[in-house]
């Protein structure tokens, strides 16, 4: 996979080595420090840094500026965008936006209705799908030209990635699913926390079948517990997640002080199996308002030193 | 056909209690059948009202008419000869037979009796289901016969979301998610390979994004 853009999360994966996200949530105000400071916790451990895009539904400060901000310290972001909440019009206009702040890379997601946050009673707009933001974006790169098919100046140089979740329904049609959005253009994939490796590993067997690993790289995603109580939340509460039953166990047999150090064993364990499935190009750690734990996990999952670009 | 619910009682008294003589106007077609606003629940509604002012001690005067359609001219002018007797119209009709009632008799007042809900079909009596949201540019070749604007909380053309679990929608353990069902009948049909085949960016501009929306045949008009 030649590389298209100057981003620095292309040039690790296209040389071949296993790249490291992480994730960061924007607050739920106006200060910045709080992004600030969750990125310098672990900006020497990761190559780039998802900002999330108002996640489950909750109004929070936008993404953009979040990736600003990055941008400012001199590290990579990622900008998550999700078709919920603007049309083609602000979608492009915002791409066009982060792009004159030279961020490179993109995430397109659908987003979670808005009926699990704060504005349930508020429109949704899905104007495009994941996959059409996709080509959306695509385009504007590679023609240079925007959805009505005016041309662009200095189109945005944006690396363009996609979620996949391997574990929601119909099971059937998710390794279909990933090639629609490598067909569409995504060029990176971040999949849903994955806690049921054996499912994983025949979606990825799918995914190699159909040589799809070769197109696209795939960042697996993982989350670490902080809790048992967070592990059977997860299992039960959250859409498209399959936490197995002896998942919920290991965490649920440690006394409640033991149970977080169990959760980061479990996670480094997983990376570490992981790293042994061909295909997977990377990792996506998602320590959810738990970002202090990132050094740790990618230290001990031996992903460290992370490639100099 | 179009789906509606009753209105709250307490919000029909509100809409209509500084009036005296009241015109409930049903009508005959989906209303009727989505038992929000036919002949039957004009008479419920009614004796309802009548009973209501009664105890409170008020003298009014509520005449039940259900008209075949509240949509058209014809038959909305049926209740010409008598409309000025009446100090307010409550209608049980959908937003059209409403605005309908009040685009042609200017000066009375018309209150809506029911709440439109969506075009959707009868699943069983006491079930009604949204089908389509009249997108002005229909998919349904593409999907599989079943619509995902209308019957996907996310309106996703290229489907299903990663919220997607056992059939059932991210919103609701109740409601079925729209792609499972496209996928079954692709199944069904022996056409998953078309699941690939990737839908475009949609022109929405024949969608309520276009603005009011008009079907013009000159052929017919007289
Ligand atoms: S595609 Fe449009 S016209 Fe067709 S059923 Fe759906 S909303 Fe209605
Ligand atoms: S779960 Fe299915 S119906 Fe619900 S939003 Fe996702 S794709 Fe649409």
């Amino acid at each position: 996979m030649k590389e298209k853009t100057p981003s620095k999360l292309e040039k690790i994966l296209a040389s071949g080595n296993l790249a490291v996200t992480s994730e960061c949530g924007p607050p739920r105000g106006s200060d910045p420090e709080a992004i600030i400071e969750k990125a310098n916790l672990i900006k020497d451990y990761v190559d780039a840094i998802n900002i999330t895009d108002n996640q489950t539904s909750v109004t929070r400060m936008c993404s953009l500026a979040a990736c600003i901000r990055l941008k400012l310290m001199g590290l990579e972001p990622v900008l998550q965008m999700v078709t919920r909440d603007r049309n083609r019009i602000a979608l492009q206009s915002d791409i066009l936006g982060a792009a004159s702040f030279d961020i490179h890379n993109m995430l397109c997601l659908s987003g979670d209705h808005q009926s699990f946050g704060d504005c349930a009673s508020g429109q949704n707009v899905h104007d495009l799908d994941s996959m059409q933001l996709i080509q959306t974006v695509r385009r504007m790169r590679d023609e240079g030209k925007f959805i009505g098919g005016d041309e662009i100046k200095r189109p945005p140089k944006m690396f363009v990635g996609a979620a996949a979740n391997p574990f929601a329904d119909p099971f059937e049609i998710r390794v279909a699913r990933l090639a629609k959005k490598v067909a569409a253009g995504a060029e990176f994939i971040q999949t849903q926390c994955i806690y049921n490796l054996d499912k994983f590993e025949k979606w990825m067997e799918g995914v190699r079948d159909r040589g799809l690993h070769e197109k696209v790289h795939i960042l697996a995603g993982v989350t670490p517990f902080k809790s048992a109580g967070m592990a059977r939340y997860m299992k039960n509460k959250v859409p498209g997640m399959d936490v197995p039953d002896e998942v919920v166990k290991r965490m649920s047999d440690r006394p409640k002080d033991k149970q977080a150090e169990e959760g980061i064993n479990i996670c480094v364990e997983s990376i570490q199996r992981l790293k042994e499935i061909k295909g997977v190009h990377g990792f996506h750690v998602m320590a959810i308002e738990w970002e202090e734990k990132v050094p740790e996990i990618v230290q001990r999952a031996g992903l460290l030193p992370r490639p100099k670009m | 056909m179009i789906v509606a619910e009753k209105k709250p009682m307490e919000e029909v008294i509100k809409e209509i209690k500084d009036y005296k003589n009241i015109l409930l106007l049903g009508c005959n077609e989906c209303v009727t059948v989505c038992e929000a606003g036919g002949k039957k629940e004009v008479g419920i509604l009614a004796s309802a009202l009548r009973m209501y002012f009664l105890n409170q001690g008020e003298e009014k005067r509520i005449d039940e008419v259900t008209l075949e359609r509240q949509c058209d001219h014809e038959y909305l002018e049926e209740i010409r000869d008598r409309i000025d007797t009446y100090d307010a119209v409550l209608s049980l009709a959908c937003g059209v037979g409403v605005q309908f009632m009040a685009d042609k008799y200017v000066s009375i007042p018309v209150y809506p009796g029911v709440n439109t809900c969506f075009l959707g079909a009868t699943e069983k009596r006491g079930l009604w289901t949204e089908r389509c949201q009249a997108c002005g540019q229909c998919i349904l070749a593409s999907t599989a016969g079943i619509c995902p604007i209308s019957r996907c909380a996310k309106r996703i053309l290229n489907g299903p979301c990663g919220g997607s679990t056992n059939g059932k929608c991210e919103i609701s353990k109740e409601l079925d998610c729209a792609w499972q069902l496209i996928i079954n009948r692709l199944k069904a049909m022996s056409r998953m390979d078309d699941y690939e085949i990737l839908l475009d960016i949609k022109d929405w501009s024949s969608d309520r994004a276009g603005g009011p929306r008009k079907v013009v045949r000159e052929d017919v008009q007289e």
